[in-house]
């Protein structure tokens, strides 16, 4: 994956700086089990492990504490664990925090059926790409009178145009064949309108993709029947919520999926989509895979292709095999094991 | 289907009048397939056929005011071109919110003969049918920012969470769960989410409990044979049900009905218009004919309902469906249950002419 307007980073003798958000509940102990992983895989990588609780700043407005932002800011690459949300602490969330200060835009989840791990759901293949700063999230809220409430999504050009020539790229960079826009404009005519024709000006330059645009009741009626018809998806916040959820569930839960986030300027984080499970923290329970694959993604994007391939091939035949598979996916080792066999896989490997 | 309901009117020497809307695509070859049975089952209904055309109001509105007269109708969905201007609304939704058609109805159970990757699937999803996202309120405040209002009002979810309880109970559910994103819409879901929580307290037998709506889509496709019964605004009840439709075999098999205080529509669930498969004697009918046998219900018809139900479900088992609906099929089903469409209804008038000669 590329980010817009450039190759990759190319480095190959100099150690490249990634900026590590462990997370809370089970975060630190999966990016543990990732940092293990990629030394036994010798990737020139040196981690900078920051925090993000919220902070209040000068005017009592909340935002990441401010050595976090400059270390994304100089490293460009984020990897971040799963956070929580305290109800009641009178900030926002932090992921919606993190998303506003780098201008987060594209959320990128590929969804691929994993060998060894069976759904009912086989030879999925698709990525949603999510337009993450605008819609119905843009959390306007009004209460007109009493009983009367009014939510206003939002739907502008640039942000329109923005995630549609993301998605062309992306698909490009990545040979995949086809783009879908997925809308709802016979109801929100003029919204979704915005939306789907920004999406079209953008296929005209990218004439070599396959553009199609879909009801998203006719998404995720097809999508439940046979997810093999799709590629890449691109849609705005809403449906991009509910269509990766979706597709997440086709090939195991959010346990296995990896997500990435580009940010406007170059900015690009990669994350675990699952929560922080408090319950099992702490008790090398937890199933590393998610933070993995996103991992993975994330060197793809810096162009360290061999690398990322490496490593999720390890992770994959791990999960094959079958031996050694943390509890949520059916086995009985603990954490610790199934990152040593993906380690030993990998050092096999050179 | 509430039991309190009066049977509706514009019954005339035995015989029931219903308003009939072929609409677009497939809509009037599947309602000629419905007719037709009627006819060779000698049901006592006569439909008024209304045709409505895109392009004015009035066809529109001759429609609902011939749904006002007889209280029921029949549709098939009706085409929205997209690139129209935003001035020119919905047909479909038009209707809906014209007659107040509150609540959309649909279950979905998993049938025998069909051969789908989930089992044992029985939801009855209800859908506020009226505001939420489709309030089709637009406006372009600043020249490329649109703001789109979704519409939460408290009379109205306390509305439909009363009859998803109502039905629940006289249906024998157990539980109902309510699908929403009040974490992200404090306000709009939350008001939704409030109101269900005190139409629930009035039901202490049956168990209410609440699911985000990522989740649920999530859950469906991994578990759906957790959900009971669920309750939730227009949007997310538009997902869901396409979900669930697809779960269980499907645009083809699964029967809607939108129901008011004063009327009922009776439909295919997933309202898909179908324009790629219209004229070519593929399209599936037991969407359409479930759904005339809801109307019949509703219009105290019983037996008939019975009667025309037991012949497409023993139909539908008797042809193999399971080697023809597999999951490869493009969206509608095409060659119905390994026989075309004609050989497919002859076999159900044979099933027909049995029940009858048995009774």
């Amino acid at each position: 994956m590329f980010h817009k307007g450039g190759k990759g980073f190319v480095f190959s003798l100099q150690l490249q700086t990634v900026t590590l958000i462990p997370g809370d509940g089970i975060g630190p102990e999966i990016s543990v089990a990732v940092m293990k992983i990629f030394e036994a895989a010798k990737v020139p990588i040196q981690w900078e492990e920051r925090n993000v609780t919220a902070i209040q700043g000068p005017g009592g407005r909340w935002m990441i504490p401010p050595d976090c932002k400059e270390s994304m800011d100089r490293t460009l690459i984020g990897l971040k664990g799963p956070l929580k949300t305290p109800i009641a602490a009178g900030h926002p969330s932090m992921n919606l925090l993190l998303r506003k200060t780098f201008d987060l835009y594209a959320n990128v989840r590929p969804c691929v059926s994993i060998e060894g791990y069976k759904t009912p759901y086989t030879d999925v293949d698709l990525v949603t790409i999510r337009e993450n700063t605008e819609g119905e999230y843009s959390g306007i809220e009004h209460i007109i009178v009493d009983g009367v409430v009014q939510s206003i999504k939002l739907i502008t050009e640039d942000a329109s145009r923005r995630i549609a020539e993301y998605a062309f790229e992306y698909a490009r960079n990545n040979q995949r064949n086809s783009v879908t826009a997925v809308h709802k404009a016979n109801i929100m005519r003029m919204s979704d309108g915005l939306f789907l024709r920004k999406c079209r000006e953008v296929a005209e330059n990218f004439k070599d993709i396959k553009f199609t645009e879909m009801y998203l009741d006719t998404v995720c009626l097809n999508m439940v029947q046979d997810p093999t018809q799709f590629d890449v998806l691109v849609m705005p916040n809403l449906y991009g919520d509910i269509l990766s959820d979706l597709c997440a569930g086709l090939i195991g839960g959010l346990g296995v999926t990896p997500s990435g986030n580009i940010g406007a300027n170059g900015v690009a984080i990669f994350e675990s989509v699952h929560g922080t499970a408090p319950d099992i923290a702490g008790l090398d329970m937890a199933n590393p895979t998610a933070l993995l694959l996103s991992a993975v993604m994330m060197l793809r994007h810096m162009g360290m292709h061999d690398y990322g391939k490496k490593i999720e091939t390890a992770c994959f035949d791990t999960i094959r095999d079958k031996k050694v598979l943390t509890g949520d996916l059916g086995g009985k080792s603990k954490c610790s094991e199934f990152t040593e066999e993906i380690c030993r896989r990998v050092r096999d490997m050179d | 289907i509430l039991a309190t309901r009066v049977p509706p009117p514009a019954k005339y020497g035995g015989r029931h009048t219903v308003t009939l809307i072929p609409g677009d695509g497939i809509g009037p070859e599947l309602l000629n397939h419905v007719r037709e049975l009627f006819r060779f089952s000698c049901v006592p209904v006569d439909f008024e056929v209304v045709n409505v055309c895109s392009a004015t109001e009035d066809d529109i509105n001759n429609a609902i005011t011939a749904i006002r007269r007889n209280g029921v109708a029949l549709k098939g969905n009706i085409e929205t071109l997209h690139t129209l201007p935003a001035s020119h609304k919905s047909r479909n939704n038009l209707l809906r919110t014209t007659l107040d058609l509150y609540a959309n109805v649909m279950h979905c159970k998993s049938l025998p003969g069909v051969q789908t990757r989930h089992n044992n699937i029985d939801i009855m999803i209800i859908r506020e049918n009226t505001e939420g996202e489709y309030s089709s309120l637009e406006h372009e405040s600043v020249s490329g920012v649109v703001e789109c209002l979704k519409i939460i009002t408290r009379t109205n979810s306390l509305r439909i969470a009363e009859y998803a309880f109502k039905l629940a109970r006289e249906k024998g559910r157990k539980r109902v769960t309510a699908v929403h994103k009040a974490n992200i819409m404090k306000l709009g879901d939350g008001l939704f989410l409030q109101c269900c929580r005190e139409v629930a307290a009035g039901y202490p037998d049956i168990a209410f409990d609440a699911m985000i709506v990522d989740n649920t889509t999530m859950q469906l496709v991994s578990k759906p044979q957790q959900f009971d019964v669920m309750v939730m605004p227009n949007l997310y009840g538009n997902v869901v049900s396409n979900v669930c439709a697809g779960l269980v075999g499907g645009p083809g098999l699964v029967p809607g009905a939108n129901y008011g205080r004063d009327y009922a529509v009776f439909e295919t669930a997933t309202r898909n218009t179908g324009k790629s498969i219209a004229d070519r004697n593929i399209a599936n009918p037991t969407a359409m004919l479930l759904a005339s046998c809801m109307m019949l219900d509703h219009l105290k018809l019983h037996d008939y309902a019975t009667m025309i139900r037991n012949a497409v479900l023993t139909t539908m088992n008797e042809t193999q469906v399971s080697q023809v609906l597999s999951p490869h099929c493009t969206i509608h089903s095409p060659g119905v249950y390994s026989l075309r469409t004609p050989e497919w209804r002859s076999s159900l008038r044979h099933c027909i002419s049995v029940q009858e000669a048995s009774l």
